[in-house]
């Protein structure tokens, strides 16, 4: 008797050992695992975005009013159309990958090369794309005001476009009125030499009280969602009243502690997952570079087989499915 | 070269001779797909804004027939449609862009039952406990939570 086992009467049987029951390489299947829990990963964070969202459901920012600039049409609201421009871009990118896939599987170098290279440039494109958007995102656009109990008051006055009685938005740059005499900003130099002092908003409260005093078409909206799924607009005296009485902090673009769209938590989901996205983005498009000269010096030729663009390549297309989805629950929903 | 591809897409109702004539077809069809996503988010047309059926009002029946029917009880038209086209797509990119149709079925399915079942308990999970945080939260007679000021 061994003490352990050596056979198990099923040599020879799909999997009694020494042949591929899944027909596919350890590489090929290593890359799948890895797929698989980082699929997990990432739709552990796009839950936890679910959640807070459903947490915060009366008051979640509406992706179609924060995300509306396209480059070089400066002042449009175009909604969708450029996070719609790289999706389209990732799906390209996708194609000569699979490209570059089939023109391994024929062995055909010079192709591999081609469509190897349109994919680095199409990833760039994308990065490229997502870093505007950050850019634009956390610069800002209509300034907010933020109160004691964290809500965020919005801006703006209603007009009649084409007949209809619309909403417009506007920057609290428009109607502050300046003040002289206001704090500036503490710096080492000319106060505590072991303090600091993060950038002071762009206006103090007050001077945004002042500039709404003197506007009267100028009203608040709050966050709170109505029935019709828009953002409540207050009367004049109640967004008078909000202000003074509630004011706390201008706020103007977004970052992880506050953001003038709504609900704090939802930049810091968007810096979170896009972020984390554009990570692997980034990494698919070093280990692409990689895989590009390997090509190029005929390491794949000599090898006799292109596996490794396949590997990858499969580490592309799960990097565009996940745009897919992420397009879908920060966008679209 | 023996590398097979299976050449048929929609349940083998458009055929392709080659296996880049078929990477373009599958392009085609997943830019037609984002493109409706795009139009419906930028119009939101005004049929699909509100929920078709209101939830079921009673016993212990009701509750089943609504956790039956979720997606239409409590989710608008759009959003489903959304989702849904969602998952179209990432089919189209797993089964013909990393080539999930041509491999093995055990293969196949080791990947994506796996995924599916955790991911699908995992939203599940953190949706409904979303949701009852929002009921103590924020409704009823005493929320827990004053942000009025």
């Amino acid at each position: 008797m061994d003490s352990t086992v050596e056979s198990t009467g099923t040599e020879g049987k799909t999997w009694g050992g020494g042949n591929k029951p899944l027909r596919a390489s350890y590489g090929k299947m290593m890359m799948w695992f890895f797929i698989v829990s980082d699929a997990l990963t990432f739709s552990g964070f796009l839950a936890a975005y679910g959640f807070s969202r459903f947490k915060f459901i009366k008051e979640w920012p509406i992706a179609d009013e924060v995300f509306t600039h396209v480059p070089f049409l400066h002042g449009q609201e175009l909604p969708m159309i450029y996070v719609a421009f790289m999706t389209f871009i990732l799906i390209m990118s996708s194609v000569t990958m699979v490209l570059a896939v089939d023109a391994g599987h024929h062995m055909n170098k010079a192709k591999v090369t081609l469509y190897m290279f349109l994919t680095i440039i199409g990833g760039a494109i994308f990065v490229g794309s997502q870093a505007w958007e950050w850019a634009t995102f956390i610069q800002g656009d209509y300034g907010a005001v933020q109160t004691k109990g964290g809500n965020i008051l919005q801006f703006g006055e209603y007009v009649t476009v084409d007949g209809e009685e619309k909403f417009k938005r506007i920057s609290i740059d428009d109607f502050a009125a300046v003040q002289a005499g206001d704090r500036v900003q503490h710096e080492r130099k000319n106060g505590l030499w072991f303090v600091t002092e993060e950038t002071l908003p762009p206006y103090s409260v007050n001077e945004i009280y002042t500039g709404l005093a003197a506007n009267d078409n100028i009203l608040v909206r709050t966050q709170e969602i109505n029935d019709e799924g828009h953002k409540t607009v207050l009367s004049r005296a109640e967004s008078l009243k909000q202000i003074k009485d509630n004011g706390k902090l201008v706020v103007k673009g977004a970052n992880l502690h506050v953001n003038e769209y709504g609900t704090t938590l939802f930049a810091d989901f968007f810096f979170f997952i896009t972020g984390f996205h554009g990570f692997h983005v980034f990494s698919g498009v070093v280990i692409n570079i990689i895989i590009f000269f390997n090509v190029i010096l005929g390491t794949y030729e000599r090898r006799g087989s292109y596996e490794m663009v396949e590997k990858v390549g499969l580490y592309w297309h799960f990097v565009d499915l996940v745009w897919v989805f992420v397009f879908t629950f920060f966008y679209l929903v | 070269m023996a590398h097979e591809h299976k050449l048929e897409i929609f349940r083998g109702l458009v055929k392709f001779k080659s296996n880049t004539s078929k990477i373009w077809g599958v392009l085609i069809f997943l830019t037609i797909v984002t493109a409706v996503e795009v139009v419906l988010g930028i119009y939101k047309p005004d049929m699909f804004m509100h929920t078709w059926m209101d939830p079921f009002e009673g016993g212990f029946l009701a509750t089943l027939g609504n956790i039956l029917f979720s997606p239409i009880v409590y989710m608008k038209p759009l959003n489903l449609i959304f989702i849904v086209l969602t998952i179209v797509k990432a089919y189209y990119i797993t089964w013909d862009f990393m080539h999930m149709r041509d491999e093995t079925g055990s293969m196949r399915k080791m990947v994506v039952w796996t995924g599916v079942f955790l991911i699908c308990y995992l939203i599940f999970i953190l949706l409904q406990e979303g949701g009852y945080v929002f009921d103590v939260y924020f409704t009823g007679e005493h929320p827990l939570i004053k942000r009025d000021f």
